[in-house]
């Protein structure tokens, strides 16, 4: 295998005096999905704002290749990662196109604005997640989980070398949930590298790639999914009883697995 | 309405009312002898027309007409920027404290009996100033949040209003008191060919300005975080923003004093007609901002025997218009 597409090297981060994890090292290979477990505050979603540039690393560094991130600017690191955020609030009733076409905006200059070309672009990253039908609609009229997929696609444009979701299912109901998962299954499928954090143990075992859980303190461990996510590690990290249980698929080839808590 | 039929009504909606603009007033000139009078300055024509005639239209009409359309169509166009940039419809030009500080700067001259050349430079500089206060208030950690900003604009226009106040408090209630108010109210009855050099290279700057970061305003709206994520220097951008509209809105009060409204409701007509694409906003901006004041100072000097404040009618014509729209819309214009 060839060496990892994304290094996390020695990584930092605190909050005032609150340590969020301390010497992380993490590796992201190009076409996995890695899969960031762990509890509410634990600081996955920090880690993954660390990743995408968003927050500055106290010590450590983040290589892409043999590129530090720290040293690109906003434009260059843009064209290199896609962030696909928890909390959007809609602004402006921007046309769906539009919003999609934001995602050009790093191979734009300063005074320019979307081509012809950059448009197209948009169009073919909307089919892919199936919403071509919406690009004239104003995107605030569209539901949480079709505005997600709208963003998902306005990260694709942005042909990242990477991209980071986090926690894409977060707002969104059964459905919609399982709509996005889905989606971003498929571009997986496509080659396309991602890193995601999730609040559900289950989203590790939907995906080629690794998964990593991480601890309140920072501690993370990563490896197949198999391996990481098991009943005696989610429940020391979640703090509850969880069991990983295996399910025949219904299309017959082999199990899937999955994980419940158990309730009182 | 087609994207044709709206951009040559832009286009030509703000002309048609400068050219009826040059022929009302209290001295009659016919719209044919305004016709030939404007010809007659690019291609040679028979003078058949008295020289007062002349004389009105050119020297006094038409640099206050120019005068209106500039300082409506950049208050107009800022707003636009500020609401795209503040994510928030309620914005206005003001919002930074620019209004205050070049209201107290203009006081400050009358209070020093300044003349109109040096109150307008004094009421232009003091805007600045009163925007870089709120800046640098705002700036922690190298960033400049947007909550920050509109706080930051508040303490600094109050503080620029309390000494407004106590310049008209020591102002000599027979001369200068009144002077001040009536400037604090707009007009444009000051304008003549002179403020018009200084008040429109800023206003043409900052305008340029704006429509070059059409698009990155557009990205801006998504919120500092994703549009750093996109690739936008969001630092610079609002600093752009900030200083490109101060330009503005600084020279449009040291010229005409305070005109409010116009930053405020045009860029709401001007999403109803185009949308909220800034590409589109903000040239849409420019014309019905220039149209909307022109007609607006129309009024202001023909309606009565003397002059109404524009400030005045801004508000007493912009308001009732505002509440008609929303009423229509029931709010869901943006």
């Amino acid at each position: 295998m060839s060496g990892p597409l994304i290094e996390v090297r020695g990584a930092s981060f605190r909050y005032g005096e609150h340590v969020v994890f301390r010497s992380l090292g993490l590796e992201v290979y190009s076409g996995e999905v890695l899969t960031i477990l762990g509890p509410n505050g634990c600081g996955k979603s920090t880690l993954l704002r660390c990743i995408g540039g968003a927050l500055a690393l106290d010590q450590g560094s983040v290589l892409l290749g043999d590129v530090d991130l720290a040293a690109l600017d906003a434009r260059a690191r843009a064209r290199k990662i896609a962030f696909l955020f928890q909390d959007h609030t809609p602004s402006f009733p921007f046309a769906v196109l539009d919003v999609v076409s934001m995602g050009r905006t790093p191979y734009l200059s300063t005074f320019g604005a979307p081509s012809r070309q950059d448009s197209r672009m948009a169009e073919e990253a909307l089919e892919q997640v199936g919403l071509r039908h919406l690009k004239s609609r104003p995107y605030t009229e569209l539901s949480g989980g079709e505005r997600q997929l709208v963003l998902l696609a306005r990260t694709l444009v942005q042909q990242p070398a990477v991209i980071l979701l986090d926690e894409p299912t977060a707002h969104l109901d059964f459905k919609n949930q399982v709509r996005s998962l889905e989606r971003i299954g498929a571009l997986a499928g496509q080659g396309v590298t991602m890193i995601m954090t999730s609040h559900d143990p289950n989203h590790a075992f939907l995906f080629p790639g690794r998964a990593a859980l991480m601890q309140p303190g920072g501690a993370i461990t990563v490896g197949p999914a198999a391996q990481v996510v098991t009943d005696a590690s989610l429940s020391g990290a979640y703090g509850i009883g969880v069991s990983v249980l295996s399910h025949p698929r219904r299309d017959g080839r082999g199990e899937f697995k999955f994980c419940t808590p158990w309730y009182n | 309405m087609s994207k044709p039929r709206t951009i040559a009504l832009m286009i030509v909606l703000p002309l048609a009312t400068l050219y009826v603009s040059l022929f009302i007033g209290r001295f009659a000139v016919s719209p044919g002898e305004v016709a030939r009078i404007l010809w007659a300055q690019f291609f040679p024509l028979a003078h058949d027309w008295p020289n007062s005639a002349e004389t009105i239209v050119l020297q006094i009409r038409l640099p206050r007409a120019v005068l209106a359309m500039f300082v409506g169509a950049g208050l107009a166009v800022s707003g636009a920027a500020y609401q795209g940039m503040f994510r928030n419809p309620l914005v206005s030009t003001d919002i930074l404290g620019v209004t205050a500080a070049s209201g107290f700067g203009a006081a400050l001259a009358l209070l020093l009996s300044r003349n109109a050349v040096e109150l307008q430079l004094i009421a232009f500089a003091f805007g600045l100033l009163g925007v870089a206060l709120t800046y640098l208030l705002a700036r922690v950690y190298r960033t400049t949040p947007v909550l920050m900003l509109v706080l930051s604009g508040i303490v600094v226009a109050a503080f620029f209003s309390a000494l407004l106040s106590g310049a008209k408090y020591v102002a000599d209630p027979e001369s200068k008191l009144p002077a001040i108010t009536y400037w604090l109210l707009g007009s444009l009855n000051g304008a003549s060919v002179d403020s018009l050099k200084m008040a429109l290279p800023p206003i043409i700057v900052g305008c340029i300005g704006l429509l070059f970061l059409r698009w990155m305003i557009n990205v801006l709206t998504m919120g500092d975080e994703e549009a750093r994520s996109l690739g936008v220097r969001t630092e610079w951008l609002k600093g752009g923003i900030i200083v490109f509209t101060t330009l503005i809105t600084a020279a449009a009060v040291s010229v005409c004093g305070i005109v409010g409204w116009v930053g405020l409701v045009i860029p709401h007509i001007g999403r109803m007609l185009v949308g909220p694409d800034h590409r589109a906003l903000l040239p849409a901006t420019l014309s019905i901002g220039a149209t909307f004041l022109l007609c607006i100072d129309d009024v202001a000097r023909t309606a009565t025997a003397s002059e109404i404040p524009l400030g005045i009618l801004t508000a007493l014509i912009g308001a009732p218009f505002f509440a008609a729209l929303l009423r229509k819309t029931r709010g869901a214009w943006q």
